[in-house]
């Protein structure tokens, strides 16, 4: 144990030599921090498991990624009034950068990955859905099992879907695309749409990326 | 004095450059003071020469291949363009000197986390004949490293002295925040409150957890609580949710039936937990649910009150 209170200041003293010298790049650069966590990873090491750790304390990569995990978590609280508690990892990435300001440094969606992970030990219901190549962020804690994931992956396309396309391409019956709907409307993450021309339309807010109005959001208590 | 030099027409396969074509077939040079001499001396060289047409073809950024470093001389487009490529240039450099020494780094960070898998392996074969205080010194490693504990494969360095610190330092900073909303916030919410008010050195969602598990063992004044859901909150000792939830049912009577988000409004609580109490409401018997595609509705149980 002792030899491993010695090597840890050696480790230390590295780091620090490290820090020094590339510390700004940390910052400034999102393809440094990216190599950087791939490293970490492939080592074992979780370089943002605790603000205490060397890692946090000599490279001020903790406060990078806590600092995003509370405008992450204030992004989403401000918009779920709209989109139920799912947002695009784009559109979670301008409103983020929107709210830094222009001289805030830049913030890729692969930093945005990496603290809306550390937010789900929290219990409030952070996750991540892939679709269609990138990802829907999860805010609330509800259920979204398989079967939601999927459709919500065929409606990422036009931004809603139908139940005749659902059984189209899914090969489900009826009733099974009904309850996940449903289950959608419910949680506020899908809109009904009851004039549409052939079926009902299920549109999703999250999806809505052209749409976006410089809406304010109605004051939350 | 001018100089005119006359183009001939663009040939067909011309590469790309600042202008594809132009209506003059002609360049016009002003000379203000003096120079047009010495100019169109070399002007006549470089025509006659050709030296261009020897050079490699490709982007205009293609730096001529003498091997001569040196000060890049800063002469029209084209010395713009090499400085730029010599910034580049730089900037990869210092990047990629960057990346060497992250890999240095690396190589050192992993020896540590190969010591710390052997000294686990090592306590496990001597099955507990270690002591308390060498147990909190290797978690304390652990947590400074960001290894996850691998004997007991529970969180990182739970348990901590810092961790301890820290839960002390929570039940300062959260109480008055606590009493006002009610005697309870989601961990999400102490997650921001906190770190926005540090400026720096900022928790990270893990320290807060396994401080915040410690706070009752440490009979400090708040402690955490985790719903069927999964939310969890931070709830004064004195607060009582099931009392609250006796309020829950008189205001929901009030109104008839009311959903999480007007709950919410009414009382003035995020929808969050203004769902929990509900839900524990219902889960308490006093309230049943309405689940239909306009929402999640409650009504007092009436089949318990007027059975």
């Amino acid at each position: 144990l002792s030899q491993m209170s010695k090597q840890l200041e050696t480790f230390r003293t590295h780091l620090e030599a490290f820090a020094s010298k590339h510390k700004q790049e940390i910052r400034k650069s999102p393809e440094f921090r990216l190599q950087f966590q791939d490293m970490c990873a492939t080592i074992g090491v979780d370089p943002l498991a605790s603000g205490k750790g060397f890692w946090a304390e000599m490279l001020g990569v903790g406060d990078f990624y806590y600092e995003l995990g509370v405008q992450i978590i204030e992004v989403c609280l401000a918009l779920k009034h709209r989109n139920g508690g799912l947002i695009t990892l784009q559109e979670l990435q301008q409103q983020v950068l929107k709210g830094r300001g222009k001289f805030a440094q830049d913030v890729s969606q692969d930093d945005l990955l990496r603290a809306i992970k550390k937010l789900k030990v929290l219990g409030s219901g952070f996750g991540l859905i892939p679709v269609g190549g990138t990802f829907l962020v999860q805010s609330v804690p509800a259920e979204l099992n398989m079967d939601h994931t999927v459709v919500l992956q065929l409606a990422e396309k036009k931004g809603f879907v139908t139940v005749s396309e659902i059984r189209a391409s899914l090969k489900w019956e009826t009733e099974r695309a009904k309850q996940v709907l449903e289950h959608l409307l419910k949680e506020g993450m899908a809109w009904l749409d009851a004039q549409a021309p052939a079926e009902p339309q299920f549109w999703l807010p999250a999806l809505f990326s052209e749409l976006h109005g410089h809406e304010e959001p109605p004051g939350q208590p | 004095a001018k100089i005119v030099v006359h183009l001939h027409p663009a040939s067909s396969n011309k590469e790309p450059g600042p202008f594809q074509s132009s209506k003059y077939s002609y360049i016009k040079l002003s000379f203000k003071e003096h120079g047009q001499i010495e100019f169109y001396r070399r002007l006549s060289e470089e025509i006659t020469q050709r030296r261009w047409e020897s050079m490699p073809t490709g982007q205009a950024m293609q730096v001529n291949k003498d091997s001569q470093a040196g000060r890049i001389r800063a002469v029209g487009i084209v010395g713009i363009e090499r400085k730029l490529e010599e910034k580049r240039k730089e900037t990869d450099k210092n990047i990629s000197e960057a990346f060497e020494d992250l890999s240095k780094l690396m190589e050192k960070a992993k020896e540590m986390v190969e010591l710390s898998k052997s000294i686990a392996n090592k306590i496990k074969e001597k099955q507990g004949d270690i002591t308390e205080d060498e147990t909190i010194r290797f978690k304390s490693y652990l947590l400074s490293m960001g290894i996850a504990n691998p004997v007991t494969r529970e969180t990182y360095g739970s348990g901590t002295e810092y961790h301890m610190q820290l839960a002390k330092q929570l039940a300062g900073i959260l109480q008055t925040p606590l009493e006002e909303r009610g005697g309870i916030m989601s961990l999400t919410e102490v997650y921001c409150l906190v770190n926005r008010a540090r400026g720096l050195e900022l928790l990270s969602p893990e320290d807060l957890v396994n401080a915040c598990k410690m706070l009752e063992s440490l009979k400090l004044p708040l402690r955490l609580r985790i719903f069927d859901s999964g939310v969890m909150v931070i709830e004064l000792q004195s607060h009582n949710e099931e009392e609250m939830v006796a309020a829950a049912l008189e205001t929901v009577s009030e109104k008839g039936s009311l959903t999480a988000d007007e709950f919410a409004k009414l009382v003035g609580m995020s929808v969050l937990l203004a769902k929990e109490r509900l839900l524990l409401a219902e889960k308490m018997g006093h309230l049943c649910r309405d689940d239909s595609v306009e929402g999640l509705r409650f009504y007092p149980n009436l089949f318990l009150t007027q059975s």
